[in-house]
């Protein structure tokens, strides 16, 4: 039956580019490209090098880290460094990864022939160089670049800030245009464009965490957009939202930022929720446990990410029945996540597993996320959070679940769909080289910290008491180890581009879904004529 | 499923009907408008929410009348006063008493210092915080420095009062308050 698709669909592109638009060559075909596909290897591509760019900065972070007193930056730079870390990756390469996978994936899975709205695609990609630009730019001017942190806390950025508020704030706008763009036009393909007979409840779950992270994006982003323009005439046009002098509140930033910040958290993780979704069944030959629950599970935890925002905010001084109305929001959404995790869980139990690369990483992301989750409860607690509060605790939970979390599975995304990008099998050696290396280095650089935060090392701070020296040096010897590791991918991936084993229709034996009904490389155009029925029954995720 | 009911607007390309798209994306725009204005409704929405319950220590920026309902001589709240300089203002500004034991319901004055040590005129504003917060509603300012604005010409000095009552009402479990003021320079904003 494969075959007889894959004839199907070669035919179909042979019709397409017999008397209408195909590829473009050299940079237009990048540039003026309307093509789903292409843009998603933009994106990846765009995320990965700013991946390698904010990791360059930890590195220098780490390298000052390395030893007690002041090395190799002031700490002015110290700062500026930590600020843009974040930034980059948050909004560089966390975020922009994922809409990769959602423009290559989305049309595929749904049986549709492009995204929705492919003009709008292409200029919600190409902004985002622009943005990242002036940003990076504002380390080459006199002020320098931001350095009140990624969370730009006023008056830090207001009153204090070095100069760089409207480059930062312009910076934030585009990212902001972008990703709304982005989630607009997720959510009208999966509204408008699912192959006939595809119902919601036979959406993959992948594209389900895509079509609830969408809505998120479109709920708070405007609020961000919001929040930086306060600054901005704050700063630069005598208004006083944050200014007590003129009638404003600082505190009310941190309220209006993190009603934008803690729905921003789940952005970052429900795409991978998705992703390792997809991945844990295919090698566990099973299908997924309980469908449905993790589809309202994932919703549960995107409306409970909308009144939780204050658990960042415990030392403001907030009354003690704002604290456990926060605190009890907070640990209730350690339930839908349970369900996920054991739901994770259940689907490998009594399966026939194999550990290829995108399982190892699937694997390694449900026991780290979940360390993670945990050390997120610890954070949860009001009483415990006055102690935890701004130090390499949270530092290292919120890495936890954003590198061994967010960052694993779109390793694991990526080598599971990379057979179908490129049409060759990676280097399978090499690839399990990355894994071991990440491991192994991203928990010598991680674990450490939460012993260090619970001894009190203050995060953002560039020097540090003697007596966290000799943690600090493993954390440093294993950060140094995680950012050369990843340099293995970038081999895998150029090695897999260009050549390789090639790779079938559908190279795992257990996967299911419509994107591998097409041929590997996927065909620039995909599903003009929409899938059988018969085809999409097979690609439905539920238990039989 | 919907997509190929609207016949009349067919994307020659894809087979997308395009009015359905359009439909969905104005809905979008408009949740997206929506939120933009609910971020700056947050401010206003902020002020009502403290100012109802109280929370943020922020006290009332108009003066309270004495009410003699009586004094709870049964009862001693202690009072303290703490004053803080903005980035930028070269006042030495301090209380003159640092702290001051009252009973609710008894009205009492007490002074603050502030002198510019600058070469030039500076008009001053001192902005009040109470805490903790859930305090600020129960104490009340019939006279205060901070809701005018303070102009001082270079070097001269002045003594400002605060004349003010602890509630009644005050929640049992409150026993210290701290009143703390932070001046800042608004000889800019308010020129």
């Amino acid at each position: 039956m494969t075959t007889d698709v894959i004839e199907q669909d070669s035919h179909d592109e042979h019709h397409d580019d017999s008397h209408e638009h195909g590829k473009m060559t050299g940079i237009k075909r990048w540039l003026y490209t309307t093509n789903h596909k292409d843009i998603g290897t933009l994106y990846l591509w765009f995320a990965f090098i700013m991946f390698l760019t904010g990791g360059a900065m930890a590195m220098v972070i780490r390298a000052e880290l390395f030893q007690p007193g002041l090395q190799l930056v002031e700490p002015d730079f110290f700062n500026q460094l930590t600020t843009v870390h974040g930034l980059i990756m948050v909004f560089g390469a966390i975020m922009p990864a994922f809409t990769g996978f959602a423009n290559w994936m989305l049309p595929m899975m749904l049986g549709a022939p492009d995204m929705a709205l492919p003009r709008m695609n292409n200029w919600s990609f190409w902004i985002l160089p622009f943005a990242f630009a002036i940003l990076l730019g504002s380390f080459f001017m006199e002020s320098g670049a931001p350095n009140f942190g990624w969370t730009f806390y006023a008056p830090l950025s207001t009153t204090y800030s070095n100069g760089s508020t409207a480059f930062f704030v312009f910076a934030v706008h585009i990212m902001g245009i972008s990703s709304i763009m982005g989630a607009i036009n997720i959510v009208v393909t999966i509204m408008n464009m699912r192959a006939p007979g595809m119902t919601y409840m036979k959406m993959p779950l992948f594209v389900w965490t895509f079509f609830i992270t969408a809505y998120l994006l479109i709920a708070v982003m405007p609020v961000l957009a919001g929040v930086v323009t306060m600054l901005l005439t704050d700063t630069y046009f005598g208004t006083s939202f944050f200014d007590a002098a003129g009638g404003g509140d600082p505190v009310m930033f941190q309220h209006i930022f993190w009603f934008f910040g803690h729905p921003e958290v789940y952005i970052m993780i429900l795409p991978a929720f998705g992703i390792v979704s997809t991945i844990i069944p295919a090698f566990s030959r099973k299908r997924l446990f309980g469908y449905s629950s993790m589809v309202y599970a994932t919703s549960s935890i995107a409306l409970l990410s909308f009144i939780v925002w204050a658990h960042h905010m415990f030392t403001t001084g907030m009354p003690l029945f704002g604290e456990l109305f926060f605190m009890y929001c907070t640990m209730l959404i350690a339930v839908p996540t349970g369900v996920k995790v054991f739901n994770w869980v259940a689907t490998m139990w009594r399966g026939s597993l194999t550990f290829e690369t995108p399982m190892l990483f699937s694997i390694a992301f449900v026991i780290l996320f979940t360390i993670g989750g945990f050390s997120g409860l610890m954070l949860a607690m009001t009483p415990v959070d006055f102690q935890y509060h701004d130090t390499y605790f949270v530092v290292a939970h919120f890495h936890y679940v954003l590198v061994t979390g967010s960052l694993f599975s779109i390793y694991a995304g990526a080598y599971y769909w990379l057979p179908k990008w490129t049409g060759h099998m990676y280097n399978d050696t090499l690839s399990k080289w990355h894994f071991w290396c990440s491991l192994i280095s991203v928990n010598l650089l991680f674990f450490p910290m939460h012993f260090l935060g619970l001894a009190g090392m203050p995060r953002r701070i560039p020097d540090y008491a003697l007596q966290f020296a000799d943690f600090n040096k493993w954390v440093s010897i294993g950060g140094f180890a995680f950012g050369l590791s990843q340099l293995i991918f970038l081999a895998v991936v150029i090695k897999c581009i260009r050549g390789g084993e090639k790779a079938p229709a559908k190279p795992w034996d257990g996967a299911i879904g419509l994107e591998w009904t097409v041929a590997s490389p996927a065909p620039y155009h995909t599903f003009s004529t929409p899938p059988p029925q018969s085809d999409i029954d097979n690609a439905d995720q539920h238990e039989h | 499923m919907s997509t190929d009911k609207n016949k009349d607007n067919i994307h020659k390309d894809t087979g997308i009907s395009i009015s359905n798209n359009n439909k969905t994306v104005k809905k979008l725009l408009l949740v997206v408008v929506a939120m933009f204005g609910f971020g700056f409704a947050l401010v206003p929405l902020y002020d009502v929410f403290c100012d109802i319950t109280g929370l943020n220590g922020k006290t009332n920026t108009t003066a309270a009348t004495y009410t003699e309902d009586g004094i709870d001589e049964s009862r001693t709240v202690r009072v303290q006063f703490i004053t803080r300089n903005a980035k930028g203002i070269p006042w030495k500004f301090e209380p003159v008493i640092n702290e001051i034991n009252v009973h609710p319901g008894e009205m009492k004055v007490v002074s603050f210092y502030a002198k510019n040590n600058a070469s030039h005129d500076i008009i001053g504003q001192a902005v009040p915080s109470v805490s903790p917060g859930l305090a600020a509603n129960y104490f009340h300012k019939i006279e205060c420095f901070c809701f005018t604005q303070q102009p001082l010409a270079a070097g001269t000095d002045v003594e400002m009062s605060l004349q003010f009552y602890v509630d009644l009402e005050l929640p049992a479990d409150i026993k210290t308050l701290t009143l703390s003021y932070t001046l800042y320079d608004i000889t800019e904003k308010s020129s």
